[in-house]
């Protein structure tokens, strides 16, 4: 499916920034307008790349956080402190200014309600169960946008690790497919879960094995990894889980 | 012409000369990309195959290969997410000794792996010294999140050409895409040219 759309010369194309607004203390929602933007499938990313006067350039990866059908494309960036990248796009980046970018890239970590669509027969769709970390929760943004706004049948479940309440993102979008669970302290009236997403937590708050979940686990490589290797233990195939990891915490060699 | 990003300055002030185009440098950093879990495949299950266009299939043990000659090796690596390390240090076997004595007449090899991964090379990028089935990482066997029990490693392209987990190569005279080039990567990666997509 995603094969013919990735086949292409991927060229860099100039976006320009329509807003870059604070979603949390330290997430900013990028909204791009990108003339010529081909389209793209839930949980494909962009690559951008910043030059500066002296014609040094540096690129990054960032997950497209909109839904195909959405006009603009949106990015969530996460403000790495010390990160040659992150901080301008977070703090410098003003409405008007032009970034450069490429995509959309990627055909793996991607679902389309297209998928299940295949010859219509109910039990060949399987449910889909998606996991984040943080700012991991962005590729999921598009394919939950996508799937509500397809009106799809497949059963979609997104289990959200975040900080604290006020690092949630995009709570329009989450709806009620959505457990999130607080890692760093929850208000004293919360009725959700708190702590890290555990064996325990994936298996009472997932798809169980025996329904065949497609499963997508993203956010940073420690998190993917925990997540991946657990979902394994309780009997998930690993040929259903999807990853991608994000970098950050837990690279060290 | 690229546009310039008003106020984007580098981070480093001298650009090291052993980094690709679009590249930068990991430091201490040794990210882990893959799409999927990581296998488990015990040691007495395990083995390394040649296969397809082959005078005969060769298949090791774990032991019959941790007994063919080895070599270390010190190089950079470069990551198609634009991270590079340098002086990497690993041991194993060079493709070359696996492959000697095998009469062929093919010219690219598919490496393929535990878990499904597979990656295509033309032969002549895995042979002459230029790649190696190792494992052992920095002194200490390979870990399972890095590609253990082995690994292919073929320095001079990018790094999801070095695949994980590997348990062998299909020789073939046709060049087939592998898991990532079927997804759009580009065909031989090679990071001097900044091959990442197809057509790059
Ligand atoms: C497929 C993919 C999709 C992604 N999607 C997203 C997304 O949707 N949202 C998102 O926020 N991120 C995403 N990422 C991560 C993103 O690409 C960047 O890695 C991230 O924004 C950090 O980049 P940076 O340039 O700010 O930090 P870098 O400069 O790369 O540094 C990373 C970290 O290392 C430290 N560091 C490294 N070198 C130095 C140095 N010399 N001096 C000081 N500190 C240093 C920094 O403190 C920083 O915290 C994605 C990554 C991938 C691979």
């Amino acid at each position: 499916m995603a094969r013919a759309a990735v086949q292409r010369r991927l060229t860099w194309l100039r976006a320009t920034v329509l807003e870059n607004r604070p979603e949390t203390a330290r997430v900013h929602r990028l909204l791009l307008d990108v003339p010529g933007w081909p389209g793209h499938l839930p949980g494909q990313h962009v690559d951008l790349r910043l030059t500066a006067e002296d014609g040094y350039t540096a690129q990054r990866s960032y997950s497209v956080a909109s839904a195909p059908e959405d006009p603009r494309l949106h990015l969530l960036v996460e403000r790495a402190e010390g990160g040659e990248v992150s901080p301008y796009l977070t703090d410098e980046l003003r409405p008007g200014d032009q970034l450069e970018l490429r995509g959309p890239i990627g055909g793996y970590f991607v679902w389309s309600s297209a998928v299940d669509r295949g010859g219509g027969r109910p039990e060949g769709r399987r449910p889909v169960q998606l996991v984040a970390g943080g700012v991991g929760v962005a590729p999921f943004l598009a394919m939950l946008d996508h799937h509500r706004r397809t009106g799809g049948a497949t059963a979609v479940r997104l289990l959200y690790s975040a900080r604290t309440l006020q690092d949630v993102l995009a709570r329009d979008v989450l709806g009620s497919w959505t457990t999130i669970t607080l890692t760093r302290g929850a208000p004293a009236d919360w009725r959700g879960l708190t702590g890290r997403i555990d064996r325990r937590v994936l298996e009472a708050q997932t798809f169980a094995p025996t329904t065949r979940p497609r499963v997508f686990a993203c956010g940073p490589t420690s998190f993917v990894e925990t997540v991946a290797t657990t979902l394994v233990d309780l009997g998930h195939d690993p040929s259903s889980i999807r990853l991608e990891r994000f970098g950050g915490s837990g690279d060290r060699s | 012409m690229s546009l310039i990003s008003r106020g984007f300055g580098r981070r480093e002030q001298r650009r090291d000369e052993r980094l690709p185009p679009g590249q930068y440098d990991a430091g201490d950093l040794f990210p882990v990309l893959s799409a999927g879990p990581t296998p488990r495949t015990s040691l007495s299950e395990w083995d390394l195959t040649l296969q397809g266009e082959v005078d005969g299939l060769r298949r090791w043990t774990w032991e019959e290969f941790r007994d063919l000659p080895r070599e270390a090796v010190s190089v950079d690596i470069h990551c198609v997410t634009k991270w590079s390390k340098f002086d990497t240090r690993w041991e194993g076997v060079a493709v070359d000794t696996l492959l000697a004595g095998v009469r062929t007449e093919a010219s690219y090899v598919v490496a393929f792996c535990d878990g499904g991964y597979t990656t295509n090379l033309p032969l002549a990028d895995v042979t002459d010294g230029r790649a190696w089935v190792v494992d052992t990482y920095d002194g200490q066997p390979l870990a399972p999140e890095h590609g253990g029990p082995v690994r292919l490693l073929v320095p001079h392209l990018y790094f999801w050409k070095s695949a994980k987990w590997l348990r062998g190569f299909a020789l073939s005279r046709f060049d087939e895409p592998g898991f990532w080039e079927t997804f759009g990567y580009h065909e031989r990666g090679d990071p001097w040219l900044e091959q990442r997509y197809s057509g790059d």
